[in-house]
């Protein structure tokens, strides 16, 4: 043949022919997404504090193991509401001259999802603990340290922010610091929340939720009703990033929950109260305000339940279980 | 264009989630793929059944071998008197007063035996186990992959084997001619029959007739480096290259360039690689900034693409492009200005991103526009370059190599433009940009240009034509079909049109076209040259290379399907894909042509022993880098579906994450041989080298003699 023998015409026909299929697998349907969707009425901008913010966490790439995207999945339900949609990212436009548009949906999830990680863990105090080394309120945790984002002075000022490090994860003489890009980038961290749609408007659906309990049995584990309910599994979802897997929470930043008065007390009201509603009456001692977990997270009052019975036995604590009527009692009574 | 926009979003209005619920429940309920996938593995497990009996039958022989013999000796004697040949009794009447030695020892073989049967019984076990396990048609195509290097493996195995009976043969027969003999020394009876045997063996001719008398002579040059070697071998020779080509030196000169930049790149972009393997079991091993995980690894990547494997290939590229067009360089500047752009690409981009400036996360899009726009433009001088020279081609048609070769020059600046123009990357415009952009980025240009060196290296180095230039052709155009379709399937049930997603994974799927007409062209030119790969140090890098090609390209289809990815999305079965395409097809094939290049260009072979270290340590590396992360992949996939903690799955990959690190350290361990091995193929010097550079040192020293 003869375009075999012309390579003008052999590599133009074959730049247009992938030039034409980028166009329509790429560019366009790039474009009709930047045109067609709408920001969520819902929708707040950044503040510049939270722009710096997410500036830090671009430069330090966290992208590489955060995804921030919740599919339309039902393994996906832990990392928010509701599966992201694209008028979520509609709102995201180039970051500045030298750097593209971040949406960082990421492709990889060594650590958990972003998404909604200001609302399930609003703490300023855990994440600057955190980020300080991530071992000393996750014992397992392989995420980096971001030491640098930290200064060490034997004389901060008054105003600047102190991190309570428990002295076998702290560097240096002096008192640890948050810099202000660390507060920026907690600021960030905060502002993730996924906002509500608008009424009226169809909430997809979380799809595969047989396909997963199929996935679990063939693993071996059995997904029954009372393992979704397992205490034990719940806490370590959703409390003890603080409070400790042993109960012990953090000197200084968490309080213990062993032997917690609160938790002993055998009438469950405030325990219930403080889990759905959060609290900030032992800040004077140097504890950090606890945010509302069940509320944040939306848990189940059976969820609830299991959690406050997981805590009600173990670590030596040995108090009355509750059940899950008088969850639904007290929690009907905070509305 | 207004019309195809419009028609575009009727589609994409047109995907609510009720239509998603439909597409979900039809692909689930594809029975007959799942049958047929099923038979595939079927066949898969009968070829295991297979090698397995015929290594049983290998392991009695090896049994009968180095069994006990008939204990009446006097019997078995003179059955032996009638099995003998002359020559064989002229031997033992040689010897008859010459008293032997008896050898023993046969304890080890039968360790070893006991260790290759335990080994393979235990692959035997792992089969049935998983056949059960999962219907879905990505979940069987999977299996099957892993199946295929076993079978290599129970294959090598069996070969082994064979070797150890031949020696256990040797030995015995051995044995027998030493009693024989003692025999012969020690009983007059046997001695005078064995007499007897000879003169009847003996009536024959002298047979002296037809001896030359002429002293041998090789007067034509044909033999070099005759080498006489009196100690046993532990490693077999393998053939060396052929004469070096008649290159002009500033061609050669040029592709060494590339090729020493590329392999710097590639030292320190796996060191950087290897590190970060380490971090996932010591997190806390640096707390410096410039280090820290996030920064390093778009610097790994980054610099083992653009750095080592794009520098690589167009090195390379410069060799077959004029080579097969029968022309030379259209202009070596050029080429020069290329590769000097790009190193400083690389060497900006990487100390960008570790003082933590990047473009904003998108995977391989790190590097920010004026860092890329220095690639693109090396790129694009180097393209300018191929496209001349092809111009000045002597040859009427344009071999199937410069089609690859320029086309992937061609779709990477294209990929690069589109990547890095702000018009349509706003929301998730970025999203879909960056599906496109991170998988045209591997499959349009690192896949398209070596296919292309491949066509001309592999045939090459066979000594024999392609097997079907049409395959070739067809590959060609179905790649381009369905590889530029596939790019979103990296955001499979994200917020990207649903339709989108489905093109990619029936693009996807479409791929498994040209990877078959691709592999079979290759394994056809191969065919019948199969015992050259033992005789050669280059070959076995083209085999790993193609055998990757076929499993590393059909695992990327088996990832795409929805099932499957619900397990292996995020997880680290992706990172051990990257890995085994990127490092199984890419780099094996690169060092294949670089191996087979560069001697040719410089007259120097590496050792034989460094390059057998180079491949063993890559290939067992690779394998003990991906294998774990696939099983540890799959398991934390498994996890995230039962909704226990995300902590479980964290501490869950700790083990592979070790094996990760441990594989990795080989894979590094073998490109600083492979470092040693260019420094010895180009720099070093060599016996003759030294030996010109004395005979010319003594003409220079008798010509100023005869000079006074």
């Amino acid at each position: 043949m003869e375009i075999y023998s012309n390579h003008k015409k052999l590599f133009i026909l074959a730049l247009g022919f992938f030039g034409t299929l980028t166009l329509f697998v790429a560019i366009l349907p790039a474009m009709n997404n930047q045109q067609s969707v709408n920001i969520l009425p819902g929708a707040k901008p950044l503040t510049p504090l939270q722009i710096e913010g997410k500036a830090v966490f671009i430069g330090e790439g966290c992208v590489a193991c955060h995804t921030q995207q919740v599919r339309n999945l039902e393994m996906d339900k832990v990392w928010g509401n509701r599966p992201s949609i694209a008028a979520d990212y509609a709102v995201i436009n180039r970051t500045d001259i030298w750097r593209n548009t971040a949406t960082l949906m990421g492709s990889e999830r060594t650590g958990p999802d972003l998404t909604s990680i200001g609302s399930r863990q609003p703490s300023t105090d855990w994440h600057l603990l955190h980020l300080y080394n991530p071992r000393s309120v996750v014992k397992e945790s392989v995420m980096p340290s971001y030491e640098w984002l930290f200064l060490n002075k034997e004389y901060p000022f008054p105003e600047e922010t102190l991190v309570n490090v428990p002295e076998e994860f702290k560097s240096g003489s002096g008192k640890i610091v948050a810099s202000h890009r660390a507060l920026a980038l907690v600021a960030y961290l905060q502002s993730l929340q996924q906002v509500k749609l608008p009424d009226g408007r169809p909430v997809p659906v979380f799809l595969y939720g047989k396909q997963a309990s199929n996935a679990s049995l063939l693993t071996g584990a059995k997904l029954s009703e009372k393992s979704q309910f397992d205490g034990e599994a719940l806490y370590s979802s959703n409390c003890s990033s603080c409070h400790q897997p042993n109960g012990e929470g953090l000197v200084g930043a968490f309080p213990p929950l062993k032997g917690s008065k609160i938790v002993l007390n055998p009438d469950p009201n405030v325990q219930i109260t403080i889990i759905m509603k959060g609290y900030n009456g032992r800040e004077s001692e140097g504890y950090s305000a606890m945010p509302a977990v069940g509320t944040n997270n939306n848990l189940k009052p059976e969820e609830v339940a299991a959690i406050i019975n997981h805590e009600r036995s173990s670590w030596g604590n040995d108090s009355k279980q509750v059940s899950v009527e008088e969850v639904k009692k007290v929690i009907s009574a905070l509305k | 264009m207004r019309t195809k926009t419009k028609m575009m979003t009727v589609i994409f209005m047109g995907s609510t989630p009720a239509t998603h619920a439909d597409t979900i429940s039809g692909y689930s309920d594809n029975e007959i793929s799942a049958i047929l996938l099923g038979l595939l593995m079927g066949m898969v497990v009968f070829i295991l059944l297979l090698l397995s009996l015929w290594l049983y039958r290998l392991v009695t022989r090896l049994r009968s071998e180095t069994r006990e013999r008939d204990p009446d000796f006097q019997n078995w004697c003179e059955q032996q008197l009638t099995g003998l040949d002359q020559a064989e009794i002229d031997h033992l009447i040689a010897r008859h007063d010459i008293r032997q030695k008896k050898t023993g020892g046969k304890s080890k073989f039968i360790l070893l035996m006991i260790v290759i049967i335990t080994t393979t019984k235990a692959h035997a076990q792992i089969t049935p186990a998983d056949a059960g396990l999962m219907k879905s048609p990505g979940m069987i195509i999977m299996l099957t992959l892993i199946l295929i290097p076993l079978l290599l493996a129970l294959w090598l195995t069996g070969i082994k084997i064979s070797r150890i009976i031949a020696r256990a043969q040797y030995r015995r027969i051995k044995k027998d001619i030493s009693d024989l003999t003692n025999t012969a020394f020690a009983d007059p009876e046997f001695y005078r029959k064995l007499i007897e045997r000879k003169a009847a063996l003996d009536f024959r001719l002298a047979d002296s007739e037809l001896r030359g008398r002429e002293p041998v002579a090789d007067t034509r040059g044909m033999l070099h480096n005759v080498s006489e070697v009196h100690s046993p071998r532990f490693l077999s020779s393998k053939r060396k290259a052929l004469l070096p080509h008649e290159l002009p030196p500033g061609t050669v000169k040029l592709i060494l360039w590339y090729l020493a930049s590329a392999t710097v790149w590639l030292i320190i972009g796996t060191s950087i690689g290897e590190y970060l393997g380490i971090k996932f079991v010591s997190p806390d091993a640096d707390h410096i900034s410039w280090l820290s995980f996030g920064r390093l690894r778009p610097v790994h990547t980054n610099m083992v693409f653009w750095g080592w494997s794009s520098l690589a290939m167009i090195g390379l590229g410069y060799y077959v492009v004029p080579k097969v067009g029968n022309s030379h360089i259209f202009n070596l500047r050029i080429a020069y200005w290329s590769l000097i752009a790009i190193n400083t690409a690389i060497i900006c981009g990487t100390v960008s991103l570790m003082a933590g400036i990047n473009n904003g996360g998108g995977e391989y899009r790190e590097y920010t526009w004026p860092v890329m726009s220095l690639f693109t433009a090396g790129i694009l001088l180097s393209l300018y370059n191929y496209f001349q020279t092809i111009g000045s081609r002597s040859t009427k048609e344009i071999y199937i190599s410069n089609w690859y070769i320029v086309s992937a020059m061609m779709f990477i600046a294209i990929i690069a433009i589109v990547g890095y123009v702000p018009w349509w990357q706003n929301g998730l415009g970025e999203t879909i940009v960056q599906g496109y952009y991170m998988h045209q980025a591997v499959g349009m240009w690192f896949m398209l240009f070596n296919l292309g060196l491949i066509y001309y290296f592999l045939p090459q180095q066979l000594n024999t034509p392609i097997y079907s230039y049409s395959l070739g052709i067809l590959a060609f155009w179905a790649q381009i079909l369905f590889y530029t379709l596939i790019g979103t399937h990296h955001f499979l049930f994200s917020s990207i049109p649903w339709w989108l997603q489905t093109i990619a994974i029936v693009g996807s799927v479409g791929m498994l076209i040209p990877v078959f007409a691709g592999t079979t062209n290759f394994l056809m030119t191969m065919r019948g040259n199969f015992n050259k790969i033992g005789r050669s140090y280059t070959l076995p890098f083209y085999l790993v290379g193609i055998l990757f090609y076929f499993t590393g390209s059909t695992q990327g289809t088996a990832e795409a399907f929805r099932e499957t990815n619900l397990v292996w999305h995020f997880t680290d079965f992706t990172t051990a894909h990257s890995h085994l395409t990127m490092y199984g097809i890419i780099a094996f094939l690169l060092w294949a042509s670089i191996y087979t290049l560069v001697p040719r260009l410089t007259g120097k072979e590496p050792a034989q022993h460094w390059v057998g270290a180079h491949f063993w340590l890559a290939l067992l590396g690779l394998l003990f880098y991906t294998i774990p992360l696939m099983i540890g992949g799959t398991l934390r996939g498994m996890a995230w579906q039962t909704g226990r903690p995300f902590i479980e799955s964290v501490t869950l990959m700790a083990p592979y994450w070790l094996w990760r690190a441990i594989g990795g350290t080989l894979m590094w361990l073998s490109h600083l041989i492979f470092c040693w091995n260019m420094y010895s193929m180009t720099l070093r010097k060599t016996e003759s080298e030294i030996r010109r550079k004395v005979l010319d040192a003594i003409d220079d020293s008798i010509n100023i003699t005869t000079a006074i």
